[in-house]
């Protein structure tokens, strides 16, 4: 027995106008300063105006959101008291809006505690509106929660299948305005949505398709992208394949590839899409050994086929990362900017954080310590993992 | 030779399989916490059955098959029905999706035993390990 969650998805051009017909008193946006900046705060606006609901913001929303951040808004929603909540962003507001929602319904739950083990009793008070305006995150459409905790820089796996969002809007043009870079790291993250979906133990029959679709959207249609802001095709198509890797992954799981970038960017503050497609092929070649299939079905799927199923998953490994490179992003953690020195000195905590990663849970090769050791260490030199 | 599950033989070889993992003694090497297990009367089996499992560094203190949940102290409770833990013990259901899907209900300090998902797989892995026989 599982459950597929899904919000009502709401996507393409134009679909921002379905908040034009929302009822309701007043909605709190969750979001960062920058969307505020770039005008797209005003644009949600608008159309909240047109439908009769006073809008109110909290744009405190940080890279990595901390608990902290999302006690303060949930602070701001219980003087507010809104009837929608509004994530407006990439993964960070999207994440801070869901605990936010949570904790402003249920205040007596630590931001930590948000499990799926007990029912929450949601939507008594208000329902989420995610509006993502990068495509990679899928945040729009899961259930999970991100969180750091500053005090001992790591990353929480947190979330609730009753935290999913009630409207996902999938309008290409509150992406439009994505810098390369920025478009580079988030269509990244959602190939490794579509990998680890696919691959991971967790996956099933309604998550194959939609991860399998979603990176082979990624391939053909993320250099576009990044090269080329106003390909508004290939813009579309990878805010849809984002979603479709989110539905994915977000019904089976991720796996290693996201621990190890979790644990990376707690430390080191690399931005999430970045890290985790950097690990990505080196946890494929750990895998590949033991568990080489599913990879070699999503190489042929995606127009990469090979002779033998291991042979398959390690020039996979290699596909993505000429993809990687193709966009301008690092293979190595030593591309990603970090010394050697700063990088060995947490090499213990990156190692312990990354196993202790609740996405460790869908792994298909269970690494011991040292050899979680000798994964951060290839990566870093940018190795082929050939244990 | 195959164990009975549920007794007392079963839960002492548990306790056996755990203590010869590397893999949990690093990943629970930090873990304070002492747990019942509650296999609750199904149609597959009639009676309720209570396990303590010590745990403490990475080592199990103590496994015993107990009278009720109250029995002993123990700061983690996780309930199923048999036919739940049956499940489980032949790997077809995945006890986090179980407890996902409310198949087991768990009752202790959630945000602890979110902190070591590797120590919870590699349980499950022990779990697997033990040659078990079930009542026809």
């Amino acid at each position: 027995m599982w459950n597929f969650v899904s919000p009502r998805i709401v996507f393409g051009e134009g679909a921002l106008d379905v908040l034009d017909e929302l009822q309701g008193q007043r909605a709190l946006i969750i979001t960062d300063r920058t969307m505020l900046q770039i005008g797209l705060v005003d644009k949600v606006k608008e159309h909240f105006r047109k439908a009769g609901i006073e809008a109110h913001v909290f744009d405190e929303v940080e890279p990595d959101p901390s608990v902290q951040t999302v006690q303060k808004g949930a602070e701001v929603a219980r003087h507010v008291k809104p009837d929608w909540i509004v994530g407006l962003g990439g993964g960070s507001p999207i994440d801070a809006a869901k605990a936010i929602w949570v904790l402003y319904e249920r205040p007596d739950i630590e931001p930590a505690a948000i499990a799926p083990v007990e029912e929450l009793g949601l939507r008594k008070k208000a329902r989420l509106i995610t509006i993502p305006t990068t495509s990679g995150t899928g945040a729009e459409v899961t259930w999970a929660i991100v969180l750091t905790n500053t005090g001992e820089k790591r990353k929480m796996g947190l979330g609730h299948p009753e935290n999913i969002a009630d409207i996902a809007i999938v309008d290409p043009e509150m992406a439009a305005g994505m810098p390369p870079r920025l478009t580079a790291d988030t269509g990244l993250d959602a190939l490794v949505h579509a990998v680890e979906g696919y691959t991971c133990s967790w996956h099933t029959d309604l998550t194959d398709g939609l991860c399998l679709q979603a990176a082979r959207l990624v391939f053909k249609y993320l250099p576009r992208a990044a090269r080329d802001g106003q390909d508004m095709e290939a813009r579309e198509r990878m805010h849809n394949a984002a979603t479709c890797a989110g539905l994915g992954f977000g019904n089976a799981m991720a796996s290693m590839a996201h621990a190890m970038g979790h644990s990376l960017g707690g430390t080191f503050h690399v931005p999430h899409g970045r890290a985790v497609s950097l690990f990505l092929p080196y946890t494929i070649e750990f895998f590949a050994p033991q568990a080489p299939e599913r990879f070699a079905e999503l190489a042929v799927f995606v127009g990469f086929p090979n002779a033998s199923d291991e042979k398959a998953a390690r020039a996979f490994a290699n596909q993505i990362r000429d993809l990687c490179r193709k966009v301008g992003n690092p293979t190595s953690v030593a591309e990603a900017g970090i010394k050697r020195k700063a990088y060995e000195s947490q090499l213990d905590k990156l190692v312990d954080d990354a196993l202790n990663d609740t996405q460790m849970v869908t792994s298909v090769r269970t690494p011991s310590v040292e050899e979680m050791r000798q994964l951060f260490l290839y990566s870093y030199d940018g190795r082929p993992v050939d244990f | 030779m195959a164990f009975v599950f549920p007794s007392d033989e079963w839960v002492k070889e548990f306790g056996n399989q755990i203590n010869a993992s590397k893999a949990y003694e690093e990943s629970g090497k930090d873990w304070e916490g002492d747990w019942i297990f509650i296999v609750e009367a199904d149609d597959a089996y009639p009676n309720t059955v209570y396990f303590f499992i010590g745990l403490y560094h990475g080592k199990v203190t103590d496994a015993a098959m107990i009278e009720s949940d109250t029995a002993r102290e123990a700061q983690y409770f996780m309930r199923g029905s048999f036919t739940t833990w049956r499940k489980t013990i032949e790997g077809k259901m995945d006890p986090i999706q179980g407890l996902m899907t409310r198949k087991f209900k768990l009752k202790g300090n959630l945000t602890k035993v979110l902190r070591y998902p590797r120590s919870a797989k590699e349980l499950v892995n022990c779990v697997k390990r033990v040659p078990t026989e079930f009542p026809s």
